[in-house]
């Protein structure tokens, strides 16, 4: 940097030019302000400042009104439903429904000894037993039936995401051009915000587990894709060379040597995969998913946090299980087989096979295959009065720091209205301008281009107030995300007992179910914007502190002794030696951030957030396509822009969450 | 060679899936929920509303069904009008409270016919717009419409900037408040809480501290019995004031609420359909149920037990003969 800072020698053209070859940010700056001292005066004279102007608007309210209409009337008629889209609904079904039979006939002692023993097949007998005693903690808590809905829609989105996913991949992989056509799609799924996929998948499936499987395909399909890809185009050269060497057919060539090589990017394809389907499964409850989904939306209609936490820790602990395991896996590629002396290899999963069989069969005859009723605990009610006491005592009143309700007034009125008003008080095309120069900045042409771009599309769609409205609580929840989130991954990354404790607390808030805290942030925080911000923190927070810590662990540690020896202070070390050098990872955690921090502030919705989030809750509850299908697309576009305004250079391979 | 077996055995998969959703014509339309019917029980799927008066609806009529007539009930929490189109396709086979939709009525019942009506329930429904009573006991006045600017600046919250706050519940409810504030000339903000739950946490929170608050709401509804409000008068209803959604300047209606069931199991549904066609009561006793589930906490099955414990005569008489 010191070069870089330094006083440009030479006057004149030339030097001001290698100056700026030297700096590019200030380059990038003069080149953006020559654009707009050229354009702004002729677009202001054309269109004025201010809002988004009407000229510019296109109203998709006649067409997408008439669409809905026309797929209403011809659902049950026209052959494009009758033999395609009616096919693919009656596979899914038909699929879910064989799954669920086959988990109902297993009974809960067959299902729970065969997931206690894939577990200790593929992960060991730690993961096993953590794994039974999941299951049967969601039979304690009365949610077995529930639990197998959602387990077999789960297995059937998951299959065929995986499916579907490792296609496209081999695609990508082997083919230079799909990779190219494929990557910026895949990359830009991964950022969407769930709850903007349900709409258009509802139109045409209707409400039901066919839609919520398809919604949640679309949703988990990418990840796979991304890893397939990667893992085959990251093949070793020389093995490669050595295969080919052996005169190997092009099919010889993949099954042999290039999928075996890319065996762990697949396995954490299929470990992504799960997790974003789970995630998917509660959200998709809004559309009919059924399951434990259902029961978190139903208790979230009666108030009633205890019953939704009943159905969330089955959803938590599905996810912690399935990622555990899965991980396992992939960490023991490149470990030696572990030695179970009798038990190796094939004559395991024999093994482990038949054990299932006789415990099922021993279910079945015991006449045992359900859940008996007398087994079970029920936590709704101490959890209820925990969260009555919590809202009584820190709503209002409390000396010194004042209670939740009048930190949310002064946060709505002090941080989240000015911003929302200097964002809609700005002129349109300073907005667009602002964003150009920060994708730029950070990014490159590319990233600043389709930022710009989706920024108008935003504009052209009609929703620009809206859409700023979103964008105003999605900046501070971001801000407070960060501050919070990185000031604890430092606590975490300078102390391992923090970091101890710490690790379940953020795998449990990472996996449970946002729906489940949706009532008691609105018990603490009223009604309104303020709740949704909160909500969307406590969303994000574990992803940020993650990344943070691992990024400051990584510090090379030449570096950092090389500072004590100098006789840096710990806190010295910390700001001059360990965050500079942890700034990618720093960058990653802004933009994991903010997309995480998106998807939650549009279900903030549900509890007065407003704007687009509350767009789409009223388009899906309406059946309103017009509003929901904009507000879904300003949200896909401004899930967009902010991934690539945050976007560093060059992209890190691996994703957090 | 462990590969390709795998592949074989996936597409022999695929290919056995198509075969049996077999190649002809597939109407989804008529399809039901892939967990209905397991095990060979006879499974009614009912709709369950987010309000708690429709868990209250469902949950008595599950209760019934499944000790009294032995059938298997399935619930799915779907929105009003999505709802509509599931009993349409068959996804649910009934809904039991519903609050008036022309359109989806026009539709599905008169021209697709494949939507039957089942009766009344026996509850009126009425929306309207209330405050707390302790605060219409201080100022009696608030509860014609004409005085509310005079209260606006009591009603400020942060949420509503610098008019008053007229707090209404989720964007599935039929509402024209957006219109009424606009045509009444009111010095308000109609601030959605996003869903009901919402609504309800924040009108206890409020009733605590003993705010003001003007706040969207409906009967029956069980929050009456925890937070006493009373309505404020807004211009009268006549026969299609409300007809035009731009212009609408007067209260809602009174609306007995329908029950609705899909065509098909309307016809074929036996014993189970002729229940809940049966099937009325009154607005204390869904609320003597509402309540039990919202405050109390019960689960819907507990609560209807309870109720069916304590009025056989009134259940007795829904029993298809």
């Amino acid at each position: 940097m010191a070069t870089a800072t330094a006083p440009v020698p030479h006057t004149g053209i030339a030097g001001l030019v290698r100056g700026l070859m030297r700096r590019p940010a200030v380059g990038k700056l003069l080149l953006l302000a020559v654009v707009a001292a050229v354009l702004v005066p002729v677009v202001h004279a054309r269109w004025a400042s201010g809002a988004w102007p009407d000229a510019l608007t296109v109203d998709l309210s006649g067409p997408l009104g008439s669409a809905s209409d026309w797929i209403i009337d011809n659902r049950d008629s026209h052959p494009l439903f009758l033999y395609f889209f009616g096919h693919i609904s009656n596979a899914v079904t038909l699929s879910v429904r064989a799954v669920y039979l086959v988990l109902l006939a297993v009974g809960w002692a067959g299902v729970t000894a065969a997931a206690g023993l894939v577990a200790w097949r593929v992960a060991g007998v730690r993961l096993a037993l953590g794994t039974a005693v999941a299951f049967l903690v969601c039979g304690l808590l009365g949610m077995w039936v529930p639990t197998m809905q959602t387990l077999a829609l789960m297995v059937v989105a998951v299959v065929a995401s995986v499916v579907l996913g490792a296609l496209l991949g081999l695609a990508a992989g082997l083919s230079d051009r799909m990779y190219r056509a494929l990557r910026p799609v895949l990359d830009t799924m991964q950022v969407l915000p769930a709850f903007a996929y349900l709409l258009p998948v509802v139109l045409v499936f209707g409400i039901g587990v066919p839609a919520a499987v398809l919604a949640t395909v679309v949703y988990a399909a990418p990840p796979m894709a991304r890893l397939t890809a990667l893992g085959l185009r990251g093949a070793d050269e020389g093995v490669m060379e050595a295969v080919d060497s052996l005169g190997a057919t092009a099919r010889q060539r993949l099954l042999t040597a290039r999928l075996p090589l890319a065996r762990k990017e697949l396995l954490l394809g299929l470990n992504q995969t799960i997790m974003m389907a789970l995630s998917m499964a509660v959200i998709a409850s809004v559309i009919g998913a059924g399951g434990l989904g259902d029961r978190v939306y139903q208790a979230l209609a009666s108030v009633d946090v205890g019953a939704a936490l009943a159905a969330g820790i089955p959803i938590v602990l599905l996810a912690v299980v399935l990622d555990r395991t899965t991980a396992a896996a992939g960490a023991r590629l490149g470990a030696s087989e572990p030695d179970h002396g009798a038990l190796r290899g094939g004559r395991g999963w024999t093994a482990a096979a038949a054990l299932t069989v006789v415990i099922a069969l021993a279910g079945r005859f015991a006449d045992r295959l359900e859940w008996p009723g007398a087994w079970t605990a029920t936590i709704a009610e101490p959890v209820n009065n925990a969260v009555d006491w919590m809202t009584d005592h820190l709503y209002t009143g409390v000396p010194v720091v004042g209670g939740t309700a009048d930190w949310a007034g002064h946060f709505t009125t002090w941080v989240l209205d000015p911003v929302r008003d200097g964002l809609q008080w700005l002129p349109w095309w300073s907005v667009l301008l602002i964003v150009a120069a920060l994708a730029w900045l950070i990014g490159t042409w590319r990233t600043a281009l389709t930022a710009v771009l989706a920024m108008a599309a935003i504009g052209v769609l009609g929703v620009w107030k809206p859409s700023l409205d979103t964008l105003s609580q999605v900046l501070a929840a971001v801000a407070v995300t960060l501050v919070l989130g990185v000031a604890t991954g430092i606590a975490a990354a300078r102390s391992a007992r923090v970091d101890r404790m710490l690790r379940p607390v953020l795998d449990v808030f990472q996996t449970m179910p946002q729906f489940v805290y949706l009532i008691p942030v609105v018990a603490l925080f009223g009604v309104g914007r303020a709740p949704a911000v909160a909500a969307a923190v406590v969303y994000a927070l574990p992803a940020v502190v993650r990344i943070t810590a691992q990024g400051l662990r990584q510090v090379d540690p030449g570096a950092l002794e090389s500072a004590r020896s100098l006789g840096a202070t710990s806190g010295q070390q910390l700001r001059q030696v360990q965050l500079p050098l942890a700034r990618s990872a720093l960058l990653l955690a802004v933009n994991q951030g903010v997309v995480l921090v998106l998807a939650v502030v549009i279900i903030g919705g549900l509890v007065g957030g407003g704007a687009l989030g509350y767009d789409v809750v009223f388009g899906l509850a309406q059946g309103d396509l017009a509003t929901g299908l904009v507000a879904g697309a300003a949200i896909v576009c401004l899930g967009l822009m902010l991934d690539r305004v945050t976007q560093p250079a060059e992209r890190h391979a691996k994703k957090g969450a | 060679m462990r590969f390709r077996t795998r592949m074989t055995s996936l597409v022999a998969a695929g290919a056995a899936l198509l075969a049996l959703t077999g190649c002809g014509a597939a109407d989804m339309t008529k399809q039901a929920s892939p967990y209905a019917n397991a095990q060979g029980a006879k499974t009614v799927t009912l709709s369950v509303q987010s309000w708690v008066g429709a868990q209250a609806n469902v949950g008595v009529a599950k209760y019934l069904l499944e000790h009294e007539l032995g059938h298997r009930v399935d619930t799915v929490q779907i929105d009003e009008v999505p709802a509509w189109d599931a009993l349409s396709q068959g996804r649910v086979d009934a809904i039991l409270e519903d609050w008036g939709h022309p359109d989806e009525e026009k539709r599905y019942v008169e021209d697709k016919k494949t939507i039957a009506n089942a009766g009344e329930l026996g509850v009126t429904g009425h929306i309207g717009w209330y405050v707390p009573t302790y605060f219409a006991e201080q100022h009696p006045d608030v509860t014609d419409w004409k005085n509310l600017n005079k209260y606006a600046d009591e009603l400020r919250t942060a949420e509503s900037g610098g008019k008053g706050q007229l707090l209404d519940g989720s964007p599935s409810y039929v509402t024209n408040d957006k219109a009424l504030v606009e045509n009444l000339d009111l010095d308000f903000q109609v601030v959605f809480a996003g869903s009901e739950a919402a609504q309800i946490t924040q009108i206890r929170q409020f009733a605590k501290q003993k705010k003001p608050f003007l706040t969207y709401w409906y009967e029956p509804q069980w929050l009456f019995e925890k937070v006493p409000m009373t309505e404020v008068k807004l211009p009268a209803y006549e026969e299609g004031c409300d007809a035009d959604p731009e212009k609408v300047a007067c209260a809602y209606p009174h609306t007995p609420l329908q029950k609705y069931l899909n065509a098909d199991f309307a016809k074929t549904g036996g014993k189970a359909a002729e229940f809940l066609r049966n099937f009325t009561w009154t607005t204390e006793d869904q609320n003597e149920v509402s309540l039990m589930i919202a405050d109390q906490k019960m689960s819907p099955e507990e609560a209807a037990k309870k109720w069916v414990e304590g009025h056989e005569s009134t259940w007795k008489a829904w029993l298809p003969k």
